[in-house]
């Protein structure tokens, strides 16, 4: 019996010694940690795929709280709701986000741009450009081994299997910019999504003259220069052999898709063209 | 026999070419001079479009310390500078000459009568073959003057001559040595006089017994030029290799062969600086083995630098049917070629066909850890480890490892059971690795 009593006893005294101290310690050594951490953890989408720049959402959600204003830190996942509900527990105001989304630009599908060889190597876009220029004559354009799909996190790329070039889906890309680092051709640009998921971009960024990319792809820019001619907005500029299409001042006319004579100015989302239109692209064609 | 203490591999030698007499090839219509080279800066244009050029005449200066100066190595007016298709299939700058005749430079001595007395001091050889253009010809192409001048503080002891050829089917520096030993012999004393060594040494693998008969019996009169027979083991042709092979010793990781006192030259490059210093003929020819099992008539052609590798094939019997993969270089480390219309740079050694049943690659499996490249390795390192860090990304890890010292020998993809692209892997890690460290440099 009484050994029982001892036992007790010992254990009781321990236990609320260790209380205690633990009580003392805690107290002398405790964190306060933001709350407001938490609740901007909550607020976001919990995607962690780095598009923000940040270790995943709970470092954004640190360098949210602690920044002064929300100047630079955007969620792309979640884009201008997500910054409103951030800025809303935080007190602070939230920029628009311009929602971008991610456009493969080339066009060089296997009917469009011959291939000269074939590769039989690793299945790896970055293995394949680190050992030659690739199977076609346009060192510039798609591999099509897939860096970017295994690079998408939210599943949003794919490789068509009829073009053997990749396709963004709009709905599921998020703009992290995880396949923008993967493609080793810098094929893919995050672009503004425009009004109704309306774009226009040049689907080509070969950069050899337009004699040469002609022979290599029939959708190639050849930097004509037709479609800055065009343009009345100062939109397109060339260098290298190759238009830009600045979306910032891109009105989306669709003049330039129009003059283009080889296809490589492309147009996302338009309803089809009027018959006006049409009689218009015949005469320049 | 003496061969290298670390790895190796020995594949059939398949040396179809061997003892043919090498054929000059016709002229093309249009040569495509590289200015650029596998290593360094490229060199700049000094001719313009319409300028008419004669053969050995300069048409690219040196730009910068890693990089030569390149000939015209046809007569003819220039067609335009412009970017060409190179053996990795990317487009460098070139030089387009459309030929007409053949128009040599009045300074080349083009008798064949052998010049043996060696009038110049060693400033003055460096100095020609830096105007020469001349580059190791083996296949890394790197300036050979830059090779020949040592960094401060350190003395060269003795020459290695790389007459190895270890690669299989390759036979242009063998049957360089048969038919001009006696210009190489001489080519070595002006290389030992450069570096102001008096012990050379010849190293050429045991598969060549007639040119070690050869240069043996030639070397007679030569004072400290030594033939060494070697077994023949592949990549023997690799510096630190061929150094361990002879002299045996070790060249420490990172450091350069000057570090145990020997300059390497190939057996190629002392026959282009003989006739750089002795004949004034700048480098913009050289032997190049045409060869393949489906190839009906093998060959070796001495060619100028430039001509289009299509028209050197056709006069070699044109392209066989059964063809999977053009090599330019040996099987072990040649580039394999995306299309013919490469012109020939100072560095291709050869054009190999493979047929289709040889060239596709196998399936690869998964790695069982039979260690098999690591004991391939001539360098010492764990590819299968390499391989797997590179797949993820782990280049800190990777340079720990020495992923640097590979010598892309492609020794451990050879001997891999499970058919695993083991060289792709580490020579992408070692080309990120690599520009790790420069940014790393360049910051400090």
């Amino acid at each position: 019996m009484n050994l029982i009593i001892i036992s007790l006893l010992t254990l009781v005294i321990v236990g609320a010694a260790s209380a205690i101290i633990l009580f003392f310690v805690s107290k002398k050594f405790e964190i306060v940690e933001d709350h407001r951490i938490d609740e901007v953890e909550e607020a976001l989408p919990a995607a962690n795929c780095g598009g923000c720049g940040f270790p995943g959402c709970r470092g954004f959600a640190i360098a949210c709280v602690k920044a002064d204003t929300l100047d630079k830190l955007i969620c792309t996942v979640g884009g201008t709701p997500t910054m409103e509900k951030v800025a809303a527990i935080l007190g602070k105001n939230a920029v628009a986000v311009v929602p971008t989304v991610a456009v493969v630009r080339c066009g060089g599908t296997c009917d469009l741009r011959p291939r000269t060889n074939q590769y039989d190597g690793v299945s790896s876009c970055i293995i394949e450009h680190n050992l030659y220029g690739g199977e076609t004559a346009c060192t510039w354009g798609c591999l099509g081994l897939g860096d970017c799909v295994i690079s998408c996190k939210f599943d949003a790329i794919f490789i068509n299997p009829e073009t053997l070039l990749p396709e963004v889906d709009e709905d599921k890309c998020t703009s992290c910019g995880a396949c923008v680092k993967a493609c080793p051709k810098l094929i893919i640009e995050l672009r503004k999504k425009g009004p109704k998921s309306r774009r226009i971009y040049v689907n080509c960024i070969n950069k050899d003259k337009g004699a040469v990319n002609k022979k290599a792809c029939s959708v190639a820019c050849i930097g004509c220069s037709k479609c800055e001619k065009e343009c009345d907005f100062d939109a397109i500029t060339i260098g290298a052999n190759l238009a830009f299409i600045d979306s910032n001042k891109c009105t989306l006319c669709r003049k330039c898709v129009v003059v283009c004579p080889t296809s490589a100015i492309v147009e996302i989302n338009f309803p089809p063209k009027k018959a006006k239109m049409e009689t218009v692209a015949e005469s320049v064609k | 026999m003496r061969t290298f203490k670390i790895g190796g591999v020995h594949p059939k030698e398949y040396k179809l070419s061997a003892g043919k007499k090498t054929q000059i090839a016709l002229l093309p219509q249009q040569a495509i001079i590289p200015l650029g080279h596998y290593l360094g800066a490229p060199s700049t244009a000094v001719v313009t479009k319409g300028d008419i050029v004669k053969v050995g005449q300069l048409i690219g200066q040196a730009n910068g310390f890693v990089s030569a100066n390149v000939h015209a190595s046809v007569s003819g007016i220039v067609a335009k500078i412009d970017d060409a298709i190179d053996a990795s299939g990317y487009k460098r700058p070139a030089v387009f000459i459309d030929v007409d005749g053949d128009d040599w430079l009045e300074t080349i001595d083009r008798s064949s009568e052998v010049k043996r007395e060696i009038i110049f001091t060693s400033s003055e050889i460096i100095k020609k073959i830096a105007d020469a253009g001349i580059v190791g010809l083996g296949g890394a192409t790197f300036p050979t003057h830059v090779k020949l001048t040592p960094p401060k503080g350190k003395k060269a002891e003795v020459l290695v001559i790389n007459a190895v050829e270890c690669e299989p089917y390759l036979t242009c520096d063998h049957q360089l040595m048969l038919e001009k030993g006696e210009e190489i012999l001489v080519g070595v004393s002006i290389l030992m006089k450069a570096i102001n060594v008096n012990r050379a040494v010849i190293g050429i693998e045991n598969n060549k017994k007639d040119a070690i008969a050869h240069l043996s019996q030639l070397s007679q009169t030569f004072t400290g030029i030594e033939v060494v027979s070697l077994k023949v083991q592949y990549p023997q042709g690799g510096e630190k290799q061929l150094i361990d092979a002879i002299l045996g010793r070790q060249v420490p990781s990172g450091a350069i062969p000057i570090e145990v006192g020997a300059v390497v030259q190939n057996v190629a490059t002392a026959f282009a600086v003989y006739e750089a210093v002795q004949k004034n003929k700048p480098l913009f020819e050289r032997i190049i083995t045409i060869t393949g099992k489906s190839m009906r008539v093998q060959g070796n052609f001495w060619v100028r630098v430039g001509m289009p590798l299509a028209n050197v094939v056709e006069q070699a019997g044109g392209m066989p049917e059964d063809t999977g993969k053009i090599v330019a270089g040996g099987p072990m480390m040649g580039r394999s070629l995306s299309t013919l219309e490469v012109a020939v740079a100072k560095g291709t050694a050869g054009v190999l066909f493979i047929p289709t049943l040889e060239s596709t690659r196998k399936k690869m499996q998964n790695c069982m850890r039979c260690a098999k490249c690591v004991s391939a390795c001539p360098m010492g390192l764990e590819p299968y480890l390499l391989m797997g860090q590179s797949e993820n990304e782990m280049w800190t890890e990777m340079e720990s490892n020495r992923v640097m010292d590979c010598i892309e020998c492609g020794c451990c993809a050879y001997t891999c059971p499970s058919n695993r692209p083991l060289l792709d892997y580490v020579r992408y890690g070692k080309t990120t690795v690599a520009g790790i460290i420069q940014k790393r440099n360049a910051n400090k």
